[in-house]
């Protein structure tokens, strides 16, 4: 459905944008419906950018984003922007900074009905909001015509998410989406993107905690510095992380029920050579290379490699 | 010096009436051991944090005390307070880029800050340095200006200062939340180490995360709606959690390699109660599945194995 092939992005940084800043670097991959690939970065990896190109919201510099085989950043004219977004849509990290807080919340979806449902009877239009609220677990007469600062952020990141449910949508993009959410709240927004997955939803699910990345998705993406480190079915990577980067950034997490030291310990097991060094001839020197079904391994960056 | 938190209340003023943010919590932290609080957003957390150091204007200490090492600490008497702040309790905020001032030096801008406490910054340089080495910052840094460090070398910056005069409780209120996972260790294992070498007495490690506070914490507190839920040995708040909120939060938490398709966790139904007119008894009650009659009476925080309190009526 989605596919990104080779798409670098970058910025013009510095006094009067003399200095490229390499933000994204040759990033390929793929998001089938039904299917959730997180992308797994720290900050400055590049994965908020990753989300913003497909979005539109960014111009990509070279590579391509298609979306159904269609290049997203050849869509001209109005018409095929919008007809883009009945079909992709984004929330984002802060719900708060999503709502006008001089209106009731009600406006985000006024909003929506001007655009794509001009021509909707009031009571169909009243009917399918209530389906889309009820469809993310709330109560449509204990959030409508609330402002707000009378509803919590898992409240209103749901509602976000009811919004885009609205449309026709096929892709969803979540940029960091519970980072500002309670723990107890968290794990509601993440079985909601679970349901809409079983649904034939596509999601793109961008975070920087690796515990939330793996909870649910199909294939996990791991940045660095804008490049691919490692990529593969989440239960592959997790089990039997192969880039040292991955192992690194595991071994940091905090568990609850294993100490750093015993994730240290584990850490010291060989990690081998550079696969992509190692593995001479390949087309791209600089490409993930295949270590497992699906699993794909990028260049170490490590004292051996060249550059 | 041991911290005794017994009882504290701590209300904020506003047009509507007075929010009950922190409401009967008690805590006690040993010398030298990290406590680690836990709890959602707007259980009084922070609240715990500020009146411990600084209440600004909307804060009124309505009752209960705080005790260090036995004295107890004025801490509604702002200016009674100007004597402890810093060299006794000191505080490290969330913040780290937000606290340091942009346009000094951050040498210079240290120096002011120790005149300013009444020490002589050319007697304290040499401790400064040999502590700013400790984690593992040049003292270089203290003629950089805070926009050239990264965000987990201007905490650990911040680190350094806020217990340069070893202060016998240290407050730490969300330190490495804005931090990403490498730099969140590399900060918590410092303020471990500096606890270990005796530079901090107490700790207050308060944080959102209760997989952080697993990492460093000696005891656990988990506060609920402004009161302490339960307080144990972290091993044991984690392993025998027997508060029926810290069981429920504990499951919420999606662990690294846990997935939707194994497992599915359920999240806390329901959310807090407003605070500017809570309800009597249990607090936790209309959430909790074990609710019964008696918790419409406040459970009292009692202890139910060596160092392990909790307040609910249902817990053995």
């Amino acid at each position: 459905m989605l596919t990104l092939e080779r798409v670098s992005k970058v910025y013009r940084v510095g006094t009067f944008g003399t200095q490229p800043l390499n933000a994204v670097r040759d990033v390929s991959l793929t998001v089938p419906p039904g299917a959730v690939v997180s992308l797994i970065g720290e900050s400055g990896s590049g994965k908020s950018t990753i989300g913003r190109m497909v979005l539109r919201l960014t111009s990509v510099t070279s590579g391509t984003i298609a979306f159904d085989g269609r290049n997203v950043a050849g869509l001209n004219g109005h018409r095929a922007r919008k007809e883009y977004y009945r079909h992709v849509q984004g929330v984002f990290q802060d719900p708060f900074s999503c709502f006008n807080p001089i209106f009731p919340v009600d406006r985000v979806f006024e909003l929506l009905r001007g655009e794509y449902f001009a021509a909707t009877p009031d009571t169909e239009w009243r009917a399918s909001m209530r389906r889309s609220i009820e469809r993310v677990s709330l109560d449509p007469g204990q959030v409508l015509g609330r402002y707000p600062h009378q509803l919590s952020g898992g409240q209103l990141q749901r509602l976000l998410i009811a919004r885009a449910l609205m449309l026709d949508i096929r892709l969803l993009v979540a940029d960091e989406i519970i980072s500002m959410l309670d723990a107890s709240t968290r794990i509601d927004v993440l079985n909601l993107l679970g349901d809409l997955r079983e649904e034939g939803l596509g999601i793109l699910f961008v975070t920087h905690d690796l515990s939330l990345g793996t909870y649910v998705s199909d294939t996990t993406v791991i940045l660095r510095r804008g490049r691919i480190a490692e990529t593969g079915p989440t239960g592959e990577v997790f089990a039997s992380p192969r880039h040292p980067y991955t192992r690194g950034l595991l071994a940091s997490v905090p568990r609850m029920h294993r100490t750093w030291a015993e994730a240290d310990a584990e850490l010291d097991a060989e990690t081998g050579p550079c696969p992509v060094h190692d593995s001479a001839g390949s087309e791209h020197p600089a490409d993930p290379v295949e270590v497992g079904a699906g699993h794909f391994v990028g260049c170490f960056s490590n004292d051996t490699c060249p550059e | 010096m041991t911290v005794e938190v017994s009882e504290l209340r701590v209300h904020y003023r506003t047009l509507r009436g007075s929010v009950q943010a922190l409401d009967g919590a008690s805590m006690e932290v040993g010398d030298g051991a990290i406590m680690g609080v836990v709890g959602e957003s707007g259980c009084g957390k922070s609240t715990l944090g500020k009146s411990l150091i600084r209440m600004d204007g909307r804060m009124r200490h309505v009752g209960g005390s705080v005790r260090l090492g036995g004295e107890e600490l004025p801490i509604g008497d702002d200016r009674a307070m100007q004597a402890f702040r810093y060299h006794e309790v000191s505080l490290i905020p969330q913040y780290a880029m937000s606290a340091l001032n942009p346009t000094r030096r951050i040498g210079r801008m240290i120096g002011e800050l120790l005149e300013s406490r009444g020490v002589r910054f050319s007697e304290a340089k040499r401790e400064l340095t040999r502590r700013l080495e400790l984690v593992g910052l040049d003292g270089d840094v203290l003629k950089r200006f805070p926009i050239e460090l990264s965000g987990g070398m201007k905490q650990r910056v911040v680190l350094v200062l806020s217990t340069l005069r070893d202060p016998s409780l240290l407050i730490a209120d969300e330190a490495t939340s804005a931090l990403d996972v490498a730099n969140q260790r590399a900060v918590a294992e410092a303020l471990v180490g500096f606890r270990d070498r005796g530079f901090v007495g107490a700790m207050l490690f308060i944080s959102h995360d209760l997989a952080l506070v697993a990492q460093i914490a000696d005891t656990v507190t988990v506060m609920y709606a402004g009161r302490s839920a339960e307080s144990a040995p972290a091993s044991e708040l984690l392993r025998r959690p027997r508060h029926p909120y810290t069981r429920m939060l504990l499951s919420a938490v999606p662990t690294v390699g846990a997935t939707i398709d194994e497992r599915r966790q359920e999240g806390i139904p329901g959310s807090p109660p407003s605070l500017l007119d809570p309800p009597t008894g249990c607090r936790f009650k209309d959430r909790c599945p074990l609710a019964f009659d008696q918790c419409e009476t406040r459970p009292p925080f009692v202890e139910v194995a060596p160092g392990h309190r909790v307040a609910c009526w249902k817990a053995e």
